[in-house]
């Protein structure tokens, strides 16, 4: 196993090596290698010591899981989602089937299609995580941004409020969980519900956990506005709105954005912790029920979600920083 | 003067408190400027000359006294009389027209169609010779370049006092000395009214009808006043050598670095009196004086 490693790198050396001498000019060879090499050996580097370390951890469900286990279990992984996909396909063709007979039959009769009713799939559970974490982002920074540019330009709010962000601002999302579970099962009565409960609580317990960095970096940047540029605010006697719109916001954009990667960053981690303690539908439950089932594949596939939630982290935090770049006048 | 003066400072005092009680800045201001006067502040650090600026601005109230522009007293800010900050003070994130668009639509924009207005942006711009660099942002060009935008905003709020608090302080002294012809020549042409702060002799001489010096703080007020009768269009090379020119050079010198030498002990108290003011614009400024102020000692 080893070797194998070592033949990959000796490979991937070979390959940049091969990269380079393509390219026009040396010195931008030597800088994609330069800027390439590094990180290419940070992440051999640590396949290679977790491939040694993993098989000396054992557990009751076997040893730890190392990289080639992994990366098994991922194909597993998208192999059953794709099977469920065509199972679910095949169920609903042979509904539209007899609905089709039943119809010729009888113009009048009421049909309908019920959905696949088979357990979601890794695949499924992710897109589900990923809607639910937008969604309790987004209201986050609706409350948050408002709010922080209210505390940013009035002193007296902001001395009012500050106490209440410093108290609310660490408190982990497992103790807002009972509680806002409590309140969602309460108050969101309906017959016809347009969300699901689990998907309400998890997102409001996101936006509870998410909304301290943007609503501080928000009050932070309003309040940080270059005193030249309120003189000439001032000298130009703009009104409150058009000193707000034209003046305060923009001024205050870059660190409203930095508030909100770091928000977004916080609303990842809270949706999957969220997701497991109250067993609503994501990558959280995914975790969970492989920890509960505890076959001797579990903790590969435990591990397949880690690095998928990992992944999925960074990626947000690109996506956000294009954002940034796009709208941001300083980047 | 025989007619009521078009700008008036009378017994203008400004107080500032502090932890260790008030401290009077300002003390018993008066000046009288007439309608297109250049009129030149100069003084020691920490003299209080920006805060009679900003008092003329309206952005600070006076503590006792009063402004009166045109019969009409001074009490709060307006594009009557625009500012040229000392650092160009553009909003970064608006293009060089946007920043001088967001004035105008402020000033005119129940006189003017927006044609008129695009035409009196980029004529101001124009004035500056700005206009071939509407589209970049303040980041994009260079520290004498945003200095001429922000005199270009100012202009285009067609100001009856242009205020200008060390317009040209924070650049080098080539650019410097362009933007001082271009400002003379811009104030020739419409002949506005303008009252610039200022640390540099020659750029006082060269520029102003008069110069105004102020005494050293606290409770600084107006030590002598110095009518510069040098003809117009004024040359500074032409002039160096003119007799008069010294002269009034001489003056001012003798004044600053004679009648009241830079106070040693008080660029400590200074420091401290800052710290406890309440306007930190005014603090920041003073900071900046003291270490502009210590360059100068040296050379001289």
């Amino acid at each position: 196993m080893t070797t194998l490693s070592q033949t990959s790198k000796s490979f991937t050396f070979h390959w940049l090596r091969n990269m380079a001498s393509t390219l026009s000019s040396p010195a931008e060879a030597r800088e994609l290698i330069r800027n390439l090499m590094l990180p290419v050996t940070g992440i051999l580097v640590f396949l290679v010591l977790w491939h040694l370390a993993a098989p000396q951890v054992q557990t009751s469900l076997g040893a730890f899981p190392g990289p080639t286990d992994v990366w098994e279990q991922s194909g597993q992984l998208w192999q059953e989602h794709r099977e469920q996909r065509a199972r679910a396909d095949k169920y609903i063709a042979m509904q539209e089937e007899r609905n089709a007979r039943i119809l010729a039959d009888n113009p009048e009769a009421a049909v309908r299609i019920r959905g696949y009713p088979g357990a979601p799939t890794f695949f499924d559970q992710i897109i589900t995580s990923l809607g639910t974490v937008l969604a309790g982002f987004l209201l986050a920074t609706a409350i948050a941004v408002p709010l922080g540019i209210i505390i940013g330009l009035n002193r007296h709010v902001n001395a009012a409020i500050n106490p209440l962000i410093q108290v609310f601002k660490p408190v982990s999302p497992l103790a807002w969980l009972p509680l806002v579970t409590m309140v969602v099962s309460a108050t969101y009565v309906s017959d016809d519900p347009m969300f699901e409960k689990s998907f309400l609580t998890s997102m409001f317990t996101v936006t509870l956990c998410s909304l301290w960095p943007t609503l501080i970096n928000t009050s932070v940047g309003v309040g940080a506005v270059d005193p030249d540029l309120l003189n000439v605010s001032r000298v130009l006697r703009l009104s409150f709105w058009t000193h707000v719109r034209k003046v305060v916001l923009p001024s205050a954009v870059p660190m409203i954005f930095t508030g909100l990667r770091v928000s977004l960053g916080i609303a990842w981690m809270v949706l999957i912790a969220a997701e497991m303690l109250a067993q609503s539908p994501g990558l959280g439950k995914f975790v969970w029920d492989e920890f509960q089932n505890g076959s001797s594949q579990s903790l590969s596939r435990i591990m397949v979600a880690v690095i998928a939630i990992g992944l999925i982290g960074f990626l947000l935090d690109r996506i956000m920083l294009k954002i940034q770049q796009r709208v941001a006048w300083d980047q | 003067m025989t007619h009521r003066p078009h700008l008036e400072l009378t017994g203008v005092e400004m107080a500032f408190d502090t932890s260790k009680g008030p401290f009077v800045a300002l003390d018993n201001i008066d000046l009288k400027i007439r309608k297109g006067e250049f009129v030149s502040l100069i003084g020691h650090s920490g003299c209080g000359k920006s805060t009679v600026l900003n008092i003329v601005a309206g952005l600070l109230q006076a503590t006792r006294g009063g402004c009166v522009l045109d019969g009409h007293e001074v009490n709060a800010p307006g594009p009557e009389r625009a500012v040229v900050f000392q650092n160009h003070a553009l909003m970064p994130w608006l293009t060089v027209y946007e920043n001088v668009e967001l004035a105008v639509q402020q000033v005119f924009r129940k006189s003017m169609s927006k044609k008129e207005r695009r035409d009196w942006i980029l004529h101001n711009l124009e004035l500056v010779n700005m206009a071939h660099a509407v589209d970049k942002r303040p980041g994009e060009i260079s520290g004498g370049m945003a200095q001429r935008v922000g005199i270009a905003r100012a202009l285009a709020m067609q100001p009856t006092v242009l205020l200008m608090d060390e317009p040209f302080g924070a650049l080098d002294a080539l650019t410097r000395a362009h933007l001082q012809d271009s400002l003379m020549k811009i104030q020739q042409d419409l002949n506005s009214t303008v009252i610039m702060i200022t640390h540099d002799v020659d750029e006082a001489v060269l520029l102003s009808d008069r110069i105004v010096m102020m005494t050293n703080g606290p409770a600084a007020t107006i030590g002598e006043e110095l009518e510069i009768e040098l003809p117009r269009p004024r040359n500074r090379v032409t002039l160096a050598n003119h007799p008069q020119y010294v002269a009034y050079r001489q003056s001012v010198l003798s004044f600053l670095y004679e009648k009241q030498t830079f106070p040693v002990s008080d660029s400590n108290t200074s420091e401290s009196g800052s710290g406890d003011e309440p306007n930190e614009t005014a603090a920041a400024k003073e900071e900046e004086e003291t270490a502009e102020e210590r360059k100068l000692r040296v050379i001289g």
